[in-house]
């Protein structure tokens, strides 16, 4: 069973702010981490091949630096980290990053079930997942709530609904995305830990994925960011005292200029 | 404060961490309230490899040293020191078989314990020997090629719950102290059977019951090392271990000192927090002076017996004398930091104050270790006066 597990780094969100004056993401002192959702198909992927065999690799596009979350999921237990990076692929949306995943999916081997998180904490567009399968041209399951039943032949499926659940048995290859409580994503160990230090992840560029310029990063990505703004500060409102008759009087005088 | 640890060392502490912020800390008070035994925490500390720690590789453990496990126990006893009793209990109870035991016995022993799959449990107090155990009544007859073990074990950590169990028995009595042996017994054993669980005023957690042997027939290679040599063993496993139960005793004081500064900072009195106030003030920066300087001595004691000393009974001892009582002195100001909030169940630093009575009296009560540093001093003053 070959399973291909792809994963992302993020800004942590308790700590993202915006530039007041830019509009930019302040990402100075901020930490990354592994998108929270990819943890759970990290451990569903390691879950499956201590059942059935075979082997998980972590795949993610990113900067270099994003060499660490391959080095976390090995820690929780995957086989192999592959970092596709290039500057090419800078400015790429949900559309350009399924094609760049595919592209990389196509050169690292056959596959038999792709997992990914439901969706990443700082796009949350939960788009990649069905366009990845689109582009590969497998069939998808996403929000997978449990895996109820797993063999070489197949796999037995709750997909989180609004109420309820669907069940579904789907063949492979497939490719799924898992929700949070999928199970619990287990501590990494200290051999992974010591594994992952020193295990050399695979690093593919552009080139490497036979990708089209013209598909890839800024050129390929029809979504434009034009704008980026936080929210205006509310303000605090006025609070009225005194007896509830003085508090209506002042209530409706400060009423009075809008009429 | 730093002390140097190195990047696997720095690994542990963040293995143990999250085990203990993420299945401690949410679990300890319904463990304490239902005197539970966490299985599943245990099982979730295998799979993180950290009962491995004190394994040597050729075993499939960690191959770390004393600092490495006291790093451990110190995260898990800021969660729960009934949690980390259980966790400890079983490293001490391989310890004669990693220090005495045959490249067989440990071949056949050490992968599962390294691995989690099986607890161990450590078996030498008695109803008659606790502090002087020379006053061991538990036998060993040789028959044939079996042992044949008699006699009941006293208050043993992971009694019930262990698969490995490494007793002392008496071999001859007519030796004296050369006449004790460590056998190892397995759950299972015919004539082997464990008493109901004691009811505890502190670590509830953990397991505590009698061992009971009734004509129990084991295989003779079951002996830890040669026979007479328990005496040894259980001094050496002792002497290793100890630094561990330290090592909770600063895990407990540290987690009783973040829930009294914490509560200081909140908790407003005439107008203002009562961290402002000297005498709340004094009674914190106590706890904490007292805290690192215990930290101080057991790290320093770990990496002192990482070294391999002929002798290292002394610092052993010190530092389970020093940072126990610490945690209790430290867990009884911080119930009175907070006061009557203090003394509820509601929150965890009266468990604490329950829990870290322990500390004091297990693995050698604190009174016993005063004797082995003064008769230590006793020792070296006596060749420091012949040498000059």
């Amino acid at each position: 069973m070959n399973i291909i597990v792809c994963i992302k780094q993020v800004l942590d969100a308790k700590d993202v702010h915006l530039d007041p004056v830019t509009n930019n993401l302040v990402r100075e002192g901020v930490p990354s981490i592994m998108n929270p959702y990819d943890h759970y198909a990290v451990e569903e992927a390691v879950r499956l091949r201590e059942l059935l065999g075979g082997k998980v690799t972590v795949l993610t596009m990113g900067p270099p630096q994003a060499e660490e979350v391959l080095r976390q999921a090995v820690s929780c237990g995957a086989d192999h980290g592959v970092l596709v990076s290039d500057r090419a692929f800078a400015g790429a949306d949900t559309w350009a990053t399924s094609y760049t995943l595919a592209m990389a999916v196509q050169v690292i081997e056959a596959f038999d079930l792709i997992l990914l998180g439901k969706q990443a904490i700082d796009g949350d567009t939960a788009q990649v997942g069905p366009s990845l399968a689109m582009r590969l041209g497998v069939p998808y399951v996403t929000c997978v709530q449990k895996v109820r039943e797993a063999s070489d032949s197949g796999l037995i499926l709750e997909r989180m609904m609004d109420d309820g659940y669907d069940l579904l048995a789907v063949d492979y290859p497939v490719l799924l995305t898992v929700v949070k409580g999928i199970n619990q994503p287990r501590v990494p160990s200290l051999k992974g830990k010591m594994r992952a230090k020193t295990m050399e992840m695979r690093k593919l560029s552009a080139a490497d994925i036979g990708a089209d310029p013209l598909c890839i990063g800024l050129p390929g990505s029809p979504t434009q960011v034009e704008k980026v703004f936080s929210p205006p500060v509310r303000s605090q409102g006025t609070v009225f005292t005194g007896s509830l008759d003085e508090q209506i009087d002042q209530l409706v005088d400060s009423l009075k200029p809008y009429l | 404060m730093d002390y140097f640890l190195s990047e696997e060392q720095k690994m542990i502490v963040d293995t143990a961490r999250q085990i203990t912020n993420e299945y401690i800390i949410p679990h300890r008070a319904a463990l304490d309230e239902q005197d539970k035994f966490p299985r599943e925490i245990l099982n979730a500390m295998a799979q993180a490899d950290l009962f491995g720690i004190p394994v040597p590789e050729e075993f499939g453990g960690f191959g770390g040293g004393c600092l490495d496990i006291v790093l451990a126990l110190e995260q898990l006893g800021r969660g729960c020191i009934g949690v980390g009793t259980a966790f400890a209990a079983s490293s001490l109870g391989i310890y004669p078989i990693l220090q005495a035991g045959s490249q067989e016995m440990r071949e056949r022993y050490l992968p599962d314990a390294a691995a989690g799959k099986k607890f161990a449990a450590f078996g030498l107090t008695e109803a008659n020997a606790g502090s002087d155990a020379s006053g061991i009544q538990t036998t060993a007859v040789l028959d044939g090629d079996e042992w044949v073990v008699n006699g009941t074990k006293q208050w043993i950590t992971n009694g019930g719950e262990a698969q490995i169990y490494t007793i002392v028995a008496i071999t001859d009595r007519s030796k004296g102290p050369r006449g004790a042996s460590m056998l190892v017994v397995e759950e299972g054993d015919p004539g082997f059977s464990c008493g109901p669980k004691e009811k505890k005023m502190g670590i509830r957690a953990s397991s505590t019951t009698e061992l009971i042997f009734k004509d129990c027939r084991i295989p003779q290679d079951r002996l830890i090392g040669r026979k007479g040599t328990g005496f040894i063993t259980i001094m050496k496993t002792l002497d290793s271990s100890r630094p561990g139960i330290a090592a909770l005793g600063l895990g407990l004081a540290q987690a009783a000192l973040d829930e009294a500064v914490c509560y200081a900072k909140q908790r407003i009195q005439f107008g203002k927090p009562i961290i402002a106030f000297q005498a709340v003030q004094h009674m914190l920066a106590d706890m904490a002076i007292q805290l690192e300087a215990a930290r101080a001595l057991v790290y320093g004691a770990a990496r002192h017996i990482d070294a391999h000393p002929h002798n290292m009974s002394k610092v052993s001892s010190m530092c389970k004398v020093f940072a126990t009582d610490m945690a209790m002195k430290v867990a009884t100001d911080a119930v009175q930091v907070m006061g009557g909030y203090g003394y509820m169940r509601e929150y965890p630093v009266e468990k604490m104050m329950r829990d870290a009575k322990i500390l004091q009296i297990y693995e050698g009560t604190n009174q016993i270790q005063r004797n082995v540093v003064g008769q230590e001093l006793n020792k070296e003053y006596a060749r420091a006066s012949v040498n000059g």
